[in-house]
């Protein structure tokens, strides 16, 4: 229990120290950086090297068969939508309740959320046989009259995909306002004319303020419904479908569960990588991570839990297609792959449990991405098993995806890190205002501690002596 | 663009949810499939392939179960409890080739035709006892027979595939079909993820660059078009073939006869197992079938009063209603 009175901010830290060390994160990048966003851009390569092979060949080449017809390219569609969703809960939730512990980690997850929003979009383009026509979703006014089929959870997607990119990016360009005029007050050249630009005219006052609150609570309380929906419609796309293993009604809570767990164990990574990186140890520190850590930990339950419940109810449920679908997850050919998730989902979490583990960050660092990983197999493990084993036993199959699938995979990462670096470089990475007035609320109620507690030695001594102290007086 | 406007024009609008349900249909194309006449030769999906322009796609794509059979013979091992072991023919079979078939079921003890086309039994250095199983072994392929299942788009009337499809590509005619739009499919393949009997095949490449090599593109039907990638497809029970009989019909001012026409699957079959018409027509061979086997449409579970009756259709339980019916095979045992 040595750790107890560690604070999460060093709160005599001063104002003028912190618009210092924020700003340096956007001073010349290290080497460590160029390396960084070169990997990115070979990663990103693959990708768009196998996307063009796709594009002209077909999808043929991604090995997807009549049964499969959706292969990795939804699953981490889910993936990626479903990390979108713990910058919101850590921004807009703990916003309007209160939890300041929130505010030096807010900014990079809510950047999170938007670039894995937009790597997610991708997807859907991508698996698309004919995405040249991906515009005949969206419901445009057109002389012929064909709009596009509102009961069909995928055009429900591309409205919920949307409104939460274009919501999620104006919650973190609002929230950024303040910070931006910070920099365009200290820097120069191209930056200074684009802070400027970006930081539509902020002077600080109390007008603006006042609008400010009143707009980023606003847009606090927009997201957070937002963000449930999106992914329960994401859900949809399986939960409204007939084949077993899909048609589960307990899906939405399911996949917001899921997306919140994997969505938090991306922030640490980043926590620790920003943390390293940018030497940002006096903001984010140990403390705020082991917050995160309980976080994480206490969501991997709830989907655990909810993991067991759909197990049992297609168990109990007697449905026997469905129940072939189970068993071939559990001894199937999937089974490797659903075990490992059944691992790192549920069995290594229990890691965070361990103030010891929580606090070392090497051993964090691995084992948020082997939560994400086994965050990704879960979503491999919806996508593939129904696909394989549903009604009709002729098409029974097992698909394993070829190199331009993998190839398309492993490229989004290098593209979500690569907008995640750009970011990193070009905006702040921690909200500077908002850390001042944790450090402020955080000194106050310190300085209220130390009063209390003067004055009730000095009411003690009176009480002691019959006379006023000469430290009451 | 008032709001007027919108509020009564709303509804022009949702092409795709405007269906749906029960309607007054002008036809309602429907099938029977004898199971009892099958004989799994694959002449309707062979007709099916040069009818409808389908691309013959390899072996190897084919392996990779990217074929694009819009109606497949699905072949079922039968179960053992099907036929007792001693009804095996094979097991008496030089009786049966001498003419002397055998006089009671007991002389069908599992004797094993160890003269029956020994060559052909042996193979892989392992006897036809071994094979099969009967020495104990786990079989590679069943002694006892195989049912043959044609399986071609059902034609659902509540179709799984419809409301899924994001751009209401597939959609319901005033005929009764579940019909797909090739120019309008922007390859989401969301309907062949949702359909029970997997009958939807997707153009995972664009086969007409190598399907129909010249001079085969000669035989090309100029009735319908030959589908590029990215596009779902499946059975239509031969529209193009819909539309002309109807279009003579109205030419002539008279009602579709039965039996004018028919898909490419029924004409071709041998054995005459399959049966095509409209359901409408109370006259026609299959409303008579389907009277006759008591099986009607729009249930879940059909309530015969002569459960011997051979009428089934396939996955009934999830309402998704087709309109092929299907005759239970029925053998001696």
């Amino acid at each position: 229990m040595k750790y107890v009175n560690e604070k999460d901010i060093n709160e005599e830290i001063k104002w003028a120290q912190i618009n210092t060390d924020i700003l340096q994160s956007l001073q010349n990048p290290r080497k460590a950086y160029w390396i960084a966003i070169a990997v990115c851009l070979a990663m990103l390569s693959c990708a768009v090297v196998a996307e063009v092979y796709q594009y002209q060949t077909g999808l043929g080449v991604a090995d997807l068969n009549r049964p499969h017809m959706w292969g990795l390219y939804i699953a981490t569609f889910i993936f990626w939508i479903g990390m979108s969703h713990s910058g919101t809960l850590l921004s807009a939730i703990l916003h309007i309740i209160h939890a300041d512990w929130r505010k030096p980690i807010y900014r990079f997850a809510e950047a999170m959320t938007t670039f894995s929003l937009m790597t997610a979009g991708f997807f859907p383009m991508i698996h698309l046989g004919r995405m040249w026509n991906l515009y005949w979703v969206i419901p445009y006014v057109s002389d012929r009259g064909i709009w596009p089929n509102f009961r069909s959870p995928l055009v429900w997607d591309a409205f919920a995909i949307t409104t939460y990119l274009t919501s999620s990016a104006l919650f973190l360009f609002i929230g950024m306002i303040p910070d931006l005029a910070i920099c365009r007050d200290n820097v120069t050249g191209w930056r200074r004319k684009l802070y400027t630009v970006l930081s539509l005219g902020w002077q600080g006052t109390d007008r603006q303020w006042r609008h400010f609150r009143k707009t980023y609570m606003l847009m606090a309380c927009f997201l957070i419904p937002l963000a449930v929906s999106v992914h329960s419609i994401v859900s949809s796309d399986f939960a409204m479908s007939i084949m077993p293993g899909w048609h589960v009604t307990s899906f939405p809570p399911y996949f917001v569960a899921g997306a919140l767990y994997s969505g938090c164990a991306a922030i640490i990574t980043l926590f620790i990588l920003l943390r390293y990186f940018f030497r940002l140890e006096e903001y984010m520190t140990v403390a705020l991570m082991e917050k995160t850590c309980k976080l994480t930990f206490a969501i991997a339950m709830v989907w655990t839990y909810l993991n067991l419940v759909e197990f049992g109810a297609t168990w109990y449920g007697h449905d026997p297609v469905a129940k072939e679908v189970l068993i071939s997850k559990f001894v199937g050919p999937f089974a490797p792959y659903f075990w490992a998730m059944m691992f790192f989902g549920s069995v290594l979490p229990f890691a965070l449990a361990f103030e010891k583990l929580r606090r070392h960050m090497a051993t964090m660092m691995v084992v948020s991405i082997l939560l994400n990983v086994g965050m990704w197999l879960e979503r491999w493990m919806i996508v593939g098993p129904t696909l394989s084993h549903a009604y009709a036993p002729e098409a029974w199959n097992f698909m394993w995806p070829s190199i331009v699938q993998w190839a398309i995979v492993f490229g989004s990462f290098g593209w979500f890190g690569l907008l995640f670096l750009i970011f990193v470089k070009v905006f702040p990475c921690v909200s500077m205002y908002e850390v001042k007035e944790m450090v402020f609320h955080r000194r106050r109620e310190a300085h209220a501690e130390v009063a209390e507690k003067f004055h009730r030695r000095a009411a003690d001594v009176q009480q002691a002596t019959g006379r006023p102290s000469a430290e009451g007086a | 663009m008032s709001l007027d406007n919108i509020l009564t024009n709303w509804s022009r609008y949702r092409k795709g949810a405007e269906e749906g349900g029960f309607h007054e249909y002008e036809h309602q194309w429907g099938m029977v499939v004898d199971l009892n006449k099958c004989i799994g030769c694959n002449a309707c999906s062979v007709a099916c392939y040069a009818e409808n322009n389908l691309p013959v796609v390899g072996e190897k794509r084919c392996g990779k179960n990217q074929a694009m059979n819009w109606l497949r013979i699905e072949r079922y091992w039968d179960e053992p409890d099907l036929a007792p072991y001693e009804a095996i023919p094979t097991a008496n079979v030089d009786a049966w080739i001498e003419g002397n078939p055998p006089a009671k079921k007991t002389e069908l003890k599992p004797s094993m035709p160890s003269s029956y086309l020994p060559g052909l039994l042996e193979q892989d250095g392992q006897s036809f006892e071994q094979r099969v199983g009967f020495d104990g072994t786990k079989s590679e392929f069943q002694d006892f027979g195989a049912s043959f299942l044609p399986m071609m788009c059902q034609q659902c009337h509540a179709a799984t595939c419809e409301p899924v499809c994001p751009v209401a590509a597939t959609y319901h005619t005033p005929d009764g079909l579940n019909a797909q739009v090739y120019n309008r499919c922007i390859g989401s393949r969301y309907c062949s993820n949702n359909c029970p009997y997997r009958l939807r095949y997707f153009n995972f490449w664009s086969y007409y660059e190598d399907a129909w090599p010249e001079p085969l593109h000669m035989q090309l039907n100029p009735d319908l078009s030959v589908r590029d990638k990215g596009v779902m497809e499946k059975c239509t029970f031969c529209i193009q073939r819909i539309r002309v009989a109807k279009d003579k019909a109205k030419m002539e001012d008279r009602k579709v006869i039965d039996g004018e026409f028919s898909t490419a699957c029924v004409q071709t079959c041998p054995t005459g197992a399959l049966v095509f018409g409209d359901m409408q027509n109370p006259e026609s061979q299959v409303s008579k079938l389907w009277s006759y086997h008591q099986v009607e449409r729009g249930k879940t579970k059909q309530n015969k009063e002569n459960k011997e009756l051979r009428g089934y259709r396939i996955l009934e339980g999830l309402n998704t209603d087709p309109s092929v019916l299907y005759l239970e095979r029925v053998r001696e045992v």
